[in-house]
């Protein structure tokens, strides 16, 4: 059995929640200290990724990205790099689909943190970067932990906007969901059958995680 | 030396206090909701005030118009939280040395060793705050501020968050470390009680609006204000119009009574507690009652009595008399009560 596209799928979810917790952090962190309009419209259009239909995902980046449009072409042009259908192609779309979910949960997690610790770390002479990751983040590690993790989880699941921009290379860009979409296609039950039992499998495994995350966490909170 | 002067509107809310002190302690008295803690917030710099100018041991720390706002880390103040905002994540250990996070690191854990044991915290070094009672937290807290060396002591109701049983142990370590403090210490509370046996002096705070800075018996015996006299725990008041330099028709009282300070133009209200009125017969300053009704508290008895006023808004005095003595008294339906002349407190409305 060729496991291509599970080492695939995984590379590629595991650097796009790389990105998204570090993006999603920031953007939940500066957002939440703007104007209550200006907050307003940039959570609508951070979170629409979440209910767009993927291939609409998949078309506004292919618009960007793709070799005859602008910065697709200027890759092209300045480093001779094409930056669709190749296997990291995947991150583009898996990063932009996923993102909402870990912007969103981290934007729950810090709205849940107590002002007057940072407050008190500030009276005390403490840098603010110190107070964000020795103070905020310890206190809201676990609502981010979880949104990392369904974050992966989603990103494993993605199928439609990969599939535009990365298209299906066996061997190449194949990933998870790709295959099994391929070998429906050319009517090969038996592999396909697998593919899927694989996916249930880790994402199930995933799921559980976030589920035992909240349940910590709710444990404390009612402490 | 701290002088704080400054102004700020939030919503319908507009704070605007002026006061200063020296090396004292100074108590921020009012009802909640007065604009204390917001006073504090501005002085640590974690509120930013729309004008004004807050200087401490001749350090700017605030002036709008010199364009001088200090963040909380340049500021040096110890500013102790109601809750006391202990590191969750921390141990003991920890939160009292991530006040020491510039000194090297043997100094660091000899300071952490020395505030250990100044505050009976011996054992507890590698305990969480969740694991500690709540004095034992304040103890932290205070350490972990002390080690930070500030210059002023802030302290945002440091009695609110304790079981009453373990207030006074508290309290009394709490007299301690501020005996010891060399600088200025601002004390937010509404309890005259804690500010009477605390604080060296004190400053009213009335919806945002601070009287005069005084010393704290002061405050006790000659309130000033209707809103000093009322966080001093005065209970009975009647309007008042000046009848001449000493004497005074107090309308919902509905008598003229007589008072030993000289009885200035801007007097509304007069007020009695209820400590001091008298059964006995003093030849002035008599009211006659009825009984409204008589309910007995935990080791004294209150008795509700009806001026000739009636019954209606200030009128009702209330007396607190042993239950003994009111047993003795037969439980009468008619008193007759006194209020020496030196106890009726003039009092400027707002």
């Amino acid at each position: 059995m060729n496991w291509f596209p599970l080492t695939n799928s995984l590379r590629i979810a595991a650097i796009s929640a790389v990105i998204v917790f570090f993006v999603g952090i920031a953007a939940a962190y500066y957002i939440a200290k703007l104007p209550r309009v200006v907050k307003g419209i940039l959570d609508v259009i951070l979170t629409l990724p979440l209910v767009l239909p993927p291939t609409v995902v998949g078309y506004l980046l292919l618009l960007m990205l793709g070799p005859k449009r602008p910065i697709g072409l200027w890759f092209l042009n300045t480093f001779g790099i094409k930056l669709t259908m190749q296997w990291w192609s995947a991150i583009f779309a898996v990063t932009v689909v996923v993102f909402p979910l870990m912007y969103r949960t981290a934007r729950g997690a810090f709205e849940s943190f107590d002002e007057t610790l940072a407050d008190a770390g500030r009276t005390l002479g403490l840098s603010n970067t110190y107070i964000f990751w020795r103070i905020r983040m310890p206190y809201c590690r676990q609502g981010i932990l979880a949104g990392t993790v369904l974050a992966f989880a989603r990103a494993i699941g993605e199928y439609g906007a990969t599939s535009m921009i990365a298209g299906y290379t066996p061997g190449r860009t194949a990933t998870v969901a790709t295959e099994v979409y391929q070998l429906w296609r050319t009517g090969d039950d038996a592999m396909a059958i697998k593919w899927v039992m694989i996916n249930i499998a880790i994402s199930a495994v995933v799921l559980l995680t976030v589920n035992l995350l909240e349940k910590r966490t709710a444990a404390k909170a009612g402490r | 030396m701290l002088t704080v002067d400054i102004k700020k509107k939030l919503g319908d809310f507009q704070l605007d206090v002026h006061f200063s002190t020296d090396r004292e302690i100074l108590a921020l008295l009012g009802a909640s909701g007065c604009g204390k803690s917001m006073t504090l917030k501005c002085v640590a710099g974690i509120v930013k005030p729309d004008e004004g100018h807050i200087e401490l041991n001749g350090r700017v720390l605030f002036d709008s118009r010199q364009k001088i706002d200090l963040s909380p880390q340049e500021r040096k103040v110890g500013y102790l939280f109601q809750q006391y905002a202990l590191f969750p994540n921390m141990t003991v250990e920890q939160n009292i040395a991530s006040a020491l996070r510039n000194l090297p690191r043997e100094q660091r854990a000899a300071e952490v060793a020395e505030k250990i044991a100044a505050f009976h915290l011996e054992g507890l070094e590698k305990h969480r705050p969740a694991q500690l009672s709540g004095g034992q937290q304040q103890r932290v807290a205070l350490a972990r501020i002390l080690a930070s060396k500030p210059e002023v002591l802030l302290l945002d109701e440091p009695f609110s968050a304790l079981d009453s049983y373990l207030k006074w142990q508290v309290e009394l370590e709490m007299m301690d470390v501020l005996k010891e403090f060399d600088g200025d210490t601002l004390f937010v509370s509404h309890s005259r009680d804690e500010v009477m046996r605390l604080c060296d002096s004190v400053c009213v705070l009335t919806r945002g609006k601070n009287d005069a800075v005084e010393p704290v018996r002061q405050l006790m015996d000659a309130p000033g204000t209707m809103g000093a006299a009322l966080i001093s725990g005065c209970k009975n008041y009647s309007r008042a119009e000046k009848k001449d330099d000493h004497t005074v028709l107090c309308t919902d009282w509905g008598v003229t009574l007589t008072a030993a300070e000289t009885i200035g133009p801007d007097v509304t209200f007069v007020g009695a507690r209820a400590h001091y009125i008298t059964f006995e017969d003093i030849g002035i300053n008599r009211i006659d009652c009825r009984v409204d009704r008589v309910v007995n508290d935990t080791f004294s008895t209150i008795v509700m009595a009806e001026t000739p006023g009636g019954k209606t808004g200030y009128s009702l005095i209330r007396l607190e008399v042993e239950p003994e003595l009111w047993t003795a008294m037969g439980d009468p339906q008619e008193i007759s009560i006194w209020i020496p002349p030196e106890c009726l407190l003039l009092l400027r409305g707002e």
